[in-house]
């Protein structure tokens, strides 16, 4: 039960990546802009081809998946994600359904219930906040009820009490068995809040470990380029910059 | 989505029926000789058609706003429209009136090259963007052959029955057009439905719909086939009749749940409705030459639409949709 990336190399992006990801736990991908981070999620979801080196599931090439099996397997958030149409959060949700054929009301339900999106459901998508936005996108990727969760930066724009209770989210859903791999910015929320952080730099994988370790401060030092240190207890750290 | 789609069911039966009374003899079977004649054999055929062009011009515009993503999107955009024209204009050259097939039949293939062209296009490209101003090419390649064949016409006479032709009409149309574009239009409505998963899941942007299983190049196909078939077979019976797949949408969306699947139907019924309304119109003008139905959605369908844009501007900050 493992999504891997297998050296995985594409031009000018990625050189010889691999990664393994296990189930029941939250992943967060760090890097400095430009590292490839997001190139590797759409890589591991089965969107990008890599050139050479292969991702897996179950330890079968994802490029063997049909589309649609793929899309039962692993779901998807963009960043910034925008509805072209000015739909009802409910049917925006619905859409999730797509790799299974059907609109079954009792995934949709539990994921608007798990989203705190049930009041909203019928509300036409433009009069969400981005917080709430933010939840109903996610909420349309739990209501395909995949095993895998890639989120591309899924807290980059919300303020700071949004980001927690999306993280929560997260994490319960990691809890429940599911593999959660986010595409993460801020150090501090993948320090606090990831099982366990693979830091790309320059399309290598230059760290991958518990956060402790992998974003100690001569890591930092050496990927980013900033002097910095962690200060606070285990759970509730804070990175100071020299 | 079913009051609008029952509402426009009903408006069409409506006006169908007033619409085989109006025209240049308003029909009054006690006293206009050969009413029944001009009923089953005129009336009927040309009513028929202009639900038939229209459908297909409405669903086709739904189904382009929903691949595009962009309420301004018009089924002209792939170039089919175009190509069908080249081929009608291609059929002048053969002597129009050699065999009443040859203009449909030449104009079918010039839609048939056009998607041909768009086919090999299909799937090579990166994306939406790519491919669709890859349609925009092959719209202006076949409009500029077909000003290269015009302005070659055979003699003056030929000019001004290609010129008149590309303005779109349903006059004098028979079963024989009846028989040649429903079929086809029918299909191509049929094409725009297998689409309609693919067009919703890209209300989530193209990553997301990819990763929801959703393949770009089949839903490009159905899509061509669609165009093709509603478009192309549009133009053979009827030349160019513009806006309708524009503003159709438009006027149907705010009564729909907006998704693209929702709007497909609805566009189609509502498609043939205005092309109705605006072909019995044109019958009805005391003009000495009946008004060219393309003109006339032109001439209603532009300033219509700016006063949509203008209301919009004020209901809306934001985008369009």
């Amino acid at each position: 039960m493992t999504l891997s990336a297998d050296a995985i190399s594409l031009a000018n992006r990625l050189d010889a990546v691999s990664a393994s990801f296990g189930p029941g736990q939250i992943t967060a991908i760090c890097g400095p802009n430009g590292a490839g981070k997001s190139t590797l999620l759409s890589i591991l979801s089965g969107l990008l081809q890599p050139d050479c080196g292969l991702a897996t599931l179950h330890g079968k090439a994802l490029s063997e998946f049909s589309s649609g099996a793929r899309a039962q397997h692993i779901g998807y958030l963009p960043q910034n994600g925008e509805a072209a149409w000015d739909v009802a959060v409910r049917n925006l949700v619905a859409l999730g359904r797509m790799p299974h054929g059907d609109s079954a009301a009792g995934p949709v339900e539990a994921a608007l219930k798990a989203l705190d999106l049930e009041v909203l459901a019928a509300r036409p998508i433009s009069e969400l906040s981005g917080g709430e936005k933010a939840r109903a996108f996610l909420a349309r990727v739990l209501a395909g009820e995949p095993e895998w969760i890639l989120a591309d930066e899924p807290l980059a724009a919300l303020d700071l009490a949004h980001q927690l209770a999306l993280i929560g989210h997260l994490k319960r859903e990691a809890q429940s068995g599911k593999g959660v791999i986010i595409v993460l910015h801020d150090l501090a929320l993948a320090m606090n809040h990831a099982d366990r952080v693979v830091v790309l730099d320059q399309g290598q994988a230059v760290a991958d470990d518990v956060p402790e370790k992998a974003l100690a401060g001569e890591v930092i030092q050496r990927v980013w380029g900033v002097t910095a240190e962690w200060i606070g207890s285990e759970g509730h750290r804070a990175l100071v910059t020299r | 989505m079913t009051r609008p789609i029952g509402l426009l069911c009903f408006a069409l039966i409506i006006v169908f029926a007033l619409s085989l009374f109006a025209g240049r003899v308003w029909l009054d079977f006690a006293s206009t000789p050969n009413a029944m004649l001009i009923l089953a054999e005129l009336r009927l055929p040309r009513a028929l058609l202009a639900i038939t062009v229209g459908a297909g011009l409405g669903a086709a515009g739904a189904a382009m706003q929903g691949y595009l993503r962009n309420p301004l999107a018009d089924p002209g955009l792939f170039g089919i429209a175009p190509g069908a024209a080249l081929g009608a204009v291609a059929s002048f050259w053969f002597g129009y009136a050699a065999s009443a097939w040859l203009l449909p039949v030449f104009a079918l293939a010039g839609a048939a090259g056009a998607m041909a062209l768009l086919a090999l296009i299909a799937g090579r490209t990166g994306g939406i963007a790519l491919f669709t101003l890859a349609g925009m090419m092959i719209a202006s390649l076949a409009g500029a052959l077909m000003s290269l064949a015009i302005s070659f016409a055979p003699n003056a006479f030929a000019m001004s029955e290609i010129v008149t032709w590309l303005m779109g009409a349903l006059t004098d149309r028979s079963w024989r057009e009846v028989y040649l574009a429903a079929p086809l239009t029918l299909l191509g409505i049929a094409c725009f439905w297998m689409a309609r998963k693919d067009l919703d899941a890209l209300i989530l942007g193209d990553a997301a719909a990819r990763s929801l299983g959703m393949r770009l190049a089949v839903l490009q196909a159905w899509l061509i086939a669609g165009v093709g078939l509603t478009v192309g077979s549009g133009v053979a019976v009827a030349g160019i009749i513009g806006f309708v797949g524009l503003i159709v949408p438009h006027l149907v969306r705010p009564f729909t749940d907006r998704r693209p699947s929702s709007l497909i139907v609805p566009s189609a019924l509502a498609g043939g409705l205005l092309v109705l309304v605006a072909d019995s119109v044109v019958r009805i003008l005391p003009t000495v030459t009946e008004l060219r139905l393309g003109i006339a959605l032109s001439l209603i369908g532009a300033p219509f639409f700016l006063w949509l844009l203008m209301k919009m501007r004020r209901g809306y900050s934001g985008g369009l949709s």
